[in-house]
């Protein structure tokens, strides 16, 4: 028997076993426990998937099998036992939110507050029974005037699951083309058991009406632990992308794997806006989410260009590497980063730039910020391959500590295998003075207050490449972080 | 207005002050001088509150409440305020939205309403257009890279939309050339006001050419050692303080 037909029966083997397994009953609400091929099997039959996609999960499944898990970042947490968490459960039925905002744990409540979030916004975001998801949006018409808006451009823009079904050929010729199937072991792992995400298209010549905003869709897709999204970005094309939300998202999975592709043809550009505000676990250092994500942008045409800017707050434990691949001429990529660690938060975080083509150009900014008995890592990589001719690259770390019991380190890798290439590296370190801090008070500024106003002084680069609706909250989140850091 | 009684008080296990009594009406403006080491800066330090500066001994009574336990944002908001001789960098933070944070702040602690964006604006050009500072300055971060006048300036500033009712100068004059003195002088005078007290702490006499005090006061090894007029700052300038240190020791 060749390898080609015994791959065949292996795979009719496996259609039996799925057919009569547990998992024919696809009216199911969840899997059980486990990772397996059948429960992969029923994820992708949950979703209607059709076989490419299936297969394309079940190889990289396969993959992951031979994989070891990494444990290069400097973070430490217990193992993972992955057989011990459920792969796929449907998302929650409104009847099961809290009756109103009365029944809403009030340390949540006191945060939507002081991010200024209003009030019918509070309750979509805690769940509350019953409200209208538009209501978010003011009314109705702005959900659909917004809708209206994008289909009138050709935008794309909807969850990946329905993308796969209505436009088959996009996703079917990007899906893993940036982030491949066997990348790493977490974004294998995301690629065999993702359940749902984004899926955005911008046509040639497209400048996107709006900012896109996985706000926009908050409830409307349950998104779960192994999100994947896409962006494609045509020719001459511009979109702006929002993901995330400042307000705090409980979730019960510990552990987040996500996935993001983002392509970009000639002429064409993609800002990534990111604010991660995961339960990070409590003082002690109990509980809280392992964000160990995948982010990597191609910049396959000439002139293109991606801008990732994260605030990240959240998380017992952040391990991510927003990267671009400068292929096409002239390219560019930028990374703008606020990382800020408090209590025992630990984050490994930082970007790769890869430049292929001739005078690619790549900028590096990093704001770490540690308080508490929290680590922070940059961990940077710039590479420079033979053709490119004339590429640069400038990387600014800075590191702000806040107590005596933090850690800040810094991880530069930089390669160059072009002469003509041009790479600079700057860092810093730095506390926040007690002559600060009494300034500050001696102007009638409360020390949590004068600790948030610094900080956002030290951020202030990164800051403002978000956009405004986030800017605002994104400053105010800064200050809740650091809560109890001082004194 | 400010009535200080027998204080003491050391940094680290040295003793500074030793026995310090003064009395403040409102309205006046009292300089202390005295020679380096007499205890000038700490004085500005105890009054405002920072940390490291530890009262042994006596009291501090500002508008008929215990000033020394109070936190020194509340001070603040009390109406304290000290112009610090060497002013702290905020790098990123704007004049401007530094400003704003102060004035809210105290406003909040005062039962005032705070300012919008619009409104304070308005209120900080009618403050800089008094003082003759050039609006560009509040653009740039607090303190960065500013000149040794600007500096003292941006002080006089804050000192204006804070509206304090007793302000420590804690030798505003240091690193002041001759004209930046005559325009921060110029610019605390402008500030004067029945219901506002001053405390002027300096080592030189030229800075109460522009100040006219109504008591000079002589502070010696932890101690008012003399008190009397302005004219007392003019016989200083010319004998110096050699006698004093005798009297002291």
């Amino acid at each position: 028997m060749n390898a080609a037909v015994s791959d065949t029966v292996d795979q009719v083997q496996s259609v039996e076993k799925y057919k009569y397994g547990f998992v024919t009953d696809i009216e199911a609400d969840q899997a059980p426990k486990g990772l397996n091929e059948d429960i992969i099997r029923f994820i992708s039959a949950k979703k209607e998937e059709p076989e490419w996609l299936l297969e394309w999960r079940l190889k990289a499944y396969a993959h992951w099998l031979t994989m070891e898990e990494p444990h290069w970042p400097k973070v430490t947490y217990p193992p993972i036992d992955y057989q011990d968490s459920y792969y796929y459960s449907a998302p929650k039925s409104p009847d099961e939110g809290p009756e109103s905002l009365d029944d809403v744990d009030p340390e949540l409540l006191a945060t939507y507050e002081k991010l200024g979030i209003p009030l019918y916004e509070q309750e979509v975001l805690a769940g509350v029974k019953n409200v209208a998801v538009d209501a978010v949006f003011d009314s109705v018409s702005v959900a659909t005037t917004f809708k209206d808006a994008l289909a009138k451009e050709g935008v794309i823009f909807c969850p990946i699951s329905e993308a796969v079904k209505e436009h088959p050929e996009l996703v079917k010729q990007y899906l893993g083309s940036v982030v491949p199937y066997s990348d790493n072991y977490f974004a294998t792992l995301n690629s065999a058991v993702f359940t749902d995400g984004s899926f955005v298209y911008i046509p040639k010549g497209v400048n996107c009406p709006m900012e896109l905003s996985t706000y926009f869709r908050i409830n409307a897709s349950n998104t779960g632990q192994f999100e994947r999204t896409l962006i494609i970005a045509d020719e001459g094309s511009h979109v702006s992308y929002l993901e995330g939300c400042t307000a705090p998202m409980r979730d019960e999975n510990q552990l987040h794997a996500a996935v993001v592709e983002l392509v970009v043809l000639d002429d064409a550009d993609i800002k990534y806006s990111t604010v991660q505000n995961w339960y990070p676990g409590d003082e002690n250092g109990v509980g809280g989410i392992y964000n160990f994500v995948t982010k990597r942008a191609a910049c396959r045409g000439k002139n293109s260009k991606v801008s990732w800017t994260q605030v990240e707050t959240g998380s017992a434990i952040t391990w991510k590497y927003p990267s671009c691949i400068l292929q096409g001429d002239n390219s560019v990529g930028e990374f703008y980063s606020v990382a800020i660690t408090n209590n025992y938060q630990q984050a490994d975080t930082g970007t790769k730039m890869i430049h292929l083509g001739k005078n690619t150009s790549s900028r590096i900014i990093a704001k770490g910020i540690s308080a508490g008995k929290s680590q922070s890592t940059y961990r940077g990589l710039v590479k420079m391959m033979p053709k490119a001719e004339g590429a640069r690259n400038h990387t600014q770390c800075d590191s702000l500590l806040i107590g005596k019991e933090c850690g800040a380190h810094t991880v530069p890798y930089i390669e160059s295998r072009n002469k003509s290439a041009k790479v600079e590296h700057e860092a810093t370190t730095s506390k926040i003075g007690d002559d600060q801090l009494f300034y500050c008070r001696q102007r009638g500024i409360s020390e949590e207050e004068a600790v948030a106003l610094i900080v956002n002084g030290f951020c202030r680069e990164v800051m403002q490449e978000l956009p405004m609706e986030f800017a605002v909250e994104a400053q105010k989140l800064v200050g809740i972080s650091l809560e109890g850091s001082v004194g | 207005m400010l009535e200080i009684k027998n204080l003491h008080a050391k940094v680290g296990d040295t003793e500074i002050l030793k026995g310090l009594s003064l009395n403040i009406e409102a309205g006046q403006v009292h300089a202390i001088m005295g020679p380096n080491g007499a205890g000038k800066s700490t004085l500005s330090y105890v009054l405002s509150g920072r940390d490291g500066y530890e009262v042994t001994a006596g009291s501090v009574t500002y508008k008929g409440k215990d000033l020394l336990t109070m936190e020194p944002e509340v001070r603040a908001g009390e109406g304290v305020f000290l112009a610090f001789q060497y002013p702290v960098e905020i790098p990123g933070v704007s004049t401007m939205n530094f400003l704003k944070a102060a004035v809210n702040s105290v406003r909040k602690y005062r039962g005032e309403s705070e300012f919008d964006a619009m409104d304070f604006l308005k209120f900080v050009r009618e403050q800089t257009k008094i003082l003759n500072i050039n609006d560009e300055m509040l653009k740039r971060a607090v303190n960065v890279g500013f000149s040794g006048g600007e500096k003292k300036r941006a002080e006089v500033l804050q000192m204006a939309v804070l509206n304090p009712s007793f302000a420590v100068l804690d030798e505003t004059d240091s690193g002041l050339d001759v004209d930046a003195l005559r325009i921060v002088g110029e610019g605390v005078t402008a500030l004067r006001s029945p219901d506002r007290s001053m405390l002027v702490i300096t080592h030189y006499q030229r800075l109460l050419d522009y100040i006219v005090p109504d008591m000079v006061h002589v502070l010696a090894d932890g101690k008012i050692v003399d008190t009397g007029d302005k004219n007392l700052a003019i016989e200083l300038e010319k004998n110096g303080y050699a006698n004093y240190a005798e009297a002291a020791a």
